[in-house]
């Protein structure tokens, strides 16, 4: 029977809404980094939204906190000038997809060994729930009480088109997804510590509040809804022809 | 021996890891946390120690630690 006993260590208590998937992001990222020896020594390069969060949530290492999309391209920076220190940003899908979506592109593009990981929960979540280019088609938010028109973007075929060594989607709606989860934050951290590769990570997470659902059915609707147009699995070219 | 520890100030009662317990040995404590939120118990009877609960919760409520007898 594995120990459990760091989590709570290295993560305060924080002001995530009950039920929200950033917690079990941080964690999954934290335990990954501690079985990697790098978990006192790294930076983490953060967004605005509810990921800031984080910064104060986060022991160990340090942190940058970037302009709103900004932070892969810092993340660039700081890997050219500390190639030997594990880099790497947690954003949300409005920080990474809306106003950062050049910089999430041209990160992508240099293929510097940073790790970079979305956070889609399908709106702005700190700014009460507004439309995001990765909102459903129909999902209703505070600008779009209709419903949202057009599809949801997804940003897997742009890293595969990219050329990226490695991307994933995952989600931490289910006891499944969180182990599958873990195993891609994983793969893509030991790409920077062992090959120096960049890799991406989106994971889908609930926005209880935003979504106006319980927890159980924030969850749910990833599970029914979230991942019918935005599927789960990984791409490593590593394994493929 | 593994014991299971719940950090109660944590807990914001989302109620995620009593869905997902296998034995059914989580449930709401009908109190509430210096946040408001009503936090959950364990019922260390039938609790088989299989860290679901863990993996799931947002929080880290759940601490296991490991004691070993000699
Ligand atoms: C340059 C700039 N424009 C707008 C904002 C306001 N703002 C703060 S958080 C946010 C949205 C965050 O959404 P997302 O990146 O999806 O993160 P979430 O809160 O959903 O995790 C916005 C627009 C800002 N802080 N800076
Ligand atoms: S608003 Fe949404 S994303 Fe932000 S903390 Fe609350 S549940 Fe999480
Ligand atoms: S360890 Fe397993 S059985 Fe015990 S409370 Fe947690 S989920 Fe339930
Ligand atoms: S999953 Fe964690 S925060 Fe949610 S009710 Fe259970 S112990 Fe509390
Ligand atoms: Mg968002």
């Amino acid at each position: 029977m594995a120990k459990y006993t760091k989590y709570p260590e290295l993560l305060s208590p924080n002001g995530w809404c009950p039920g929200c998937g950033y917690g079990i992001i941080a964690r999954l990222i934290y335990e990954v980094m501690e079985e990697k020896g790098v978990s006192q020594n790294h930076i983490y390069v953060g967004g605005v939204g509810c990921n800031a969060n984080l910064y104060g949530a986060l022991e160990g290492g340090n942190k940058v906190e970037c302009h709103h999309g900004r932070a892969p391209v810092c993340a660039n920076g700081i890997k050219a000038l500390m190639p030997d220190t594990f880099v790497f940003t947690i954003q949300g899908d409005g920080d990474c997809y809306a106003i950062g979506m050049g910089e999430t592109i041209i990160a992508a593009h240099n293929r510097f060994p940073i790790t970079v990981f979305a956070v889609n929960n399908a709106n702005y979540g700190m700014t009460g729930g507004q439309t995001a280019p990765t909102t459903l088609t129909g999902q209703v938010t505070t600008t779009s009480p209709k419903g949202k028109e057009g599809k949801p973007f997804d940003i897997i075929p742009q890293m595969r088109a990219l050329g990226v060594d490695y991307c994933a989607r995952g989600t931490t709606a289910s006891l499944a997804e969180i182990r599958k989860l873990k195993k891609y934050i994983t793969k893509a951290i030991d790409l920077q510590l062992q090959e120096r590769k960049y890799a991406f990570v989106e994971i889908l997470s609930p926005c209880p509040t935003n979504w106006h659902k319980s927890p159980l059915e924030a969850n749910e609707y990833i599970m029914n809804n979230v991942i019918k147009y935005l599927p789960l699995g990984e791409y490593d070219t590593s394994k493929e022809e | 021996m593994v014991n299971i520890t719940l950090q109660m100030e944590r807990c914001k009662g989302c109620g995620i890891c009593i869905a997902n317990c296998p034995k059914d040995a989580l449930a709401f404590s009908n109190h509430s946390n210096h946040s408001g939120y009503e936090y959950v118990q364990v019922n260390e009877e039938t609790c088989v120690k299989c860290g679901t609960c863990y993996i799931v919760c947002p929080d880290g409520v759940f601490v296991f630690t490991e004691t070993i007898t000699e």
